[in-house]
């Protein structure tokens, strides 16, 4: 698993990289109320806003972390936005991504790189 | 440190509030506990089915006692809210509205007759404009005092009632709109039943000395909880009920802002003391013409929700108004929201769209409250 500085984390999924947010993340936001999630298909940018959490407090934006295009989304998270404060690591992912080259993984942070980084 | 941080007051519990978890977020000038541990939807959810305690310290205490009589006082204030004050009963409080010349709202007050004066909360972000006014027009009948040593909390729910009876026996002498004077463990205390969460509940002033003291005790409690403001609004967006700076504000009128049922009886024409209070003329014409813009409830259809300032557009795409407050109702377990919309596009039931992100969203709009009160109201004969 690796992390950008906003709080995502990037899991390597065959040829895919899975998007979603770290439990910090998730916990600073509150309860999740509800999620809008890019159509399937879309080409993305570094840094382009691809998806949008509400939770009880604000919206918050949901970065593309890298160029790319968004292959499959989770439908789960659209009936229920519960599931990001339940299980932010693993069953609430936001979409997966297919990008040119993977290597690209690299520059994100360790684990160890975003706890410290958290601190 | 910011300017912003030093410029910020502490509320005299904030120790309180950081030993048991809450994080905090500045409103209206006070570092303000906004969540605890549970977290806003199951901090709401408490309050609705237990009880749950408030620290409002930020609000605006402020003591009213006559340089006359209080007959005197009393219908000095009447020129400032078109609401009966003079016949306000001995240990009984009102809501009433500061009224401008133009209409519009300068603050939302809750008032008591204490007796020998009268007792006065004001919003937290209104303190200095409504001390400003009252200084301009009551100085000729009033001392005006503000209150700096107490503390302010609420205690709201349905088993607020049994909670409070473990500090005052005598709190269940107290029906919805009371309030009264009681010694207690922690000082004087003054408890109204009231509050802004649509359920049945007390605020209390409490000296500043005893107030850790009287929130450790109510925390001891098994049905009580800590609730911050985020769980605060959305409770009382449910309740459908105004806050300044959204549903009111210098630009809006009580009539607009669907507050015609606090006008008193006597102040409206033809009433006993009818009119004779700042902007009576604007508001009077809008009593009888009808206002060109209502707050009415809306109901977004999917999961978005439609913030304050969403704005709101007819199904054939002319803008209508929009959104004042608006967010997640936890006990409804859907978004919802309150908006102020042209006269003509007010009708319940009626389709509009919000846009939200660039895109026009269906959002119908529906009666208000969105869940129903809890008072312990006097029953009628």
């Amino acid at each position: 698993m690796k992390y950008t500085k906003e709080h995502e984390w990037l899991r390597l999924e065959g040829d895919l990289v899975v998007v979603g947010i770290t439990e910090h993340a998730a916990s600073s936001l509150g309860d999740v109320v509800f999620v809008d999630l890019p159509q399937v298909g879309t080409d993305v940018k570094l840094g382009q806003e691809v998806a949008v959490i509400e939770s009880v407090k604000a919206a918050s934006d949901i970065l593309a972390p890298l160029d790319g295009q968004i292959v499959e989304v989770n439908a789960d998270l659209a009936d229920n936005p519960g599931l990001i404060n339940e299980d932010p690591d693993g069953r609430a992912w936001f979409f997966k991504m297919k990008i040119k080259d993977l290597s690209a993984l690299d520059s994100f942070m360790t684990s160890a790189d975003y706890e410290a980084f958290l601190s | 440190m910011s300017e912003t941080a030093l410029s910020l007051a502490s509320l005299v519990l904030e120790d309180l509030h950081a030993e048991i978890g809450a994080k905090f977020a500045p409103f209206a000038g006070s570092n303000m506990p906004v969540q605890y541990g549970m977290g806003v939807m199951a901090e709401h959810l408490h309050c609705r089915a237990k009880a749950g305690l408030f620290d409002v310290s930020h609000m605006g205490q402020v003591l009213l006692y006559p340089k006359t009589t209080m007959a005197d006082l009393t219908l000095a204030l009447e020129r400032l809210m078109p609401v009966d004050v003079l016949g306000l009963g001995l240990g009984r409080q009102r809501y009433g509205f500061l009224t401008q010349a133009n209409g519009g709202i300068l603050d939302d007050v809750m008032f008591s007759n204490r007796g020998d004066h009268i007792f006065i909360v004001v919003n937290a972000g209104r303190k200095t404009e409504d001390l400003a006014h009252f200084a301009a027009e009551l100085s000729a009948q009033a001392f005006i005092t503000p209150v700096t040593e107490r503390a302010l909390l609420a205690l709201q729910g349905p088993l607020a009632a049994k909670a409070m009876a473990r500090i005052v026996p005598d709190i269940q002498s107290l029906y919805f709109m009371d309030c009264g004077v009681f010694n207690s463990d922690f000082g004087e205390i003054w408890v109204s039943r009231s509050g802004y969460t649509g359920e049945d509940g007390f605020e209390i002033s409490v000296p500043n000395a005893g107030a850790a003291a009287l929130a450790y005790a109510l925390f001891a409690m098994p049905e009580v909880a800590p609730i911050g403001l985020g769980a605060r609004d959305s409770l009382r967006l449910e309740a459908a009920l105004c806050l300044y700076g959204h549903e009111i504000d210098t630009s809006i009128s009580p009539i607009e802002a669907g507050l015609t049922w606090a006008i008193s009886k006597q102040r409206r024409p033809n009433g006993a003391r009818a009119g004779g209070y700042l902007g009576a003329d604007a508001i009077e014409a809008q009593m009888r013409s009808g206002p060109t813009r209502k707050r009415v409830g809306l109901y977004p259809e999917g999961r978005a929700p439609m913030r304050d300032g969403t704005v709101l557009f007819s199904t054939s795409g002319v803008e209508v108004g929009r959104v004042t407050s608006g967010g997640f109702g936890p006990s409804l377990s859907a978004p919802i929201a309150m908006g102020l919309v042209d006269a003509a596009h007010s009708a319940l039931g009626l389709d509009l769209l919000g846009e939200v992100r660039g895109k026009k969203l269906p959002v119908k709009i529906c009666a208000l409250p969105f869940f129903p009160n809890h008072f312990r109201k006097r029953s009628t004969t």
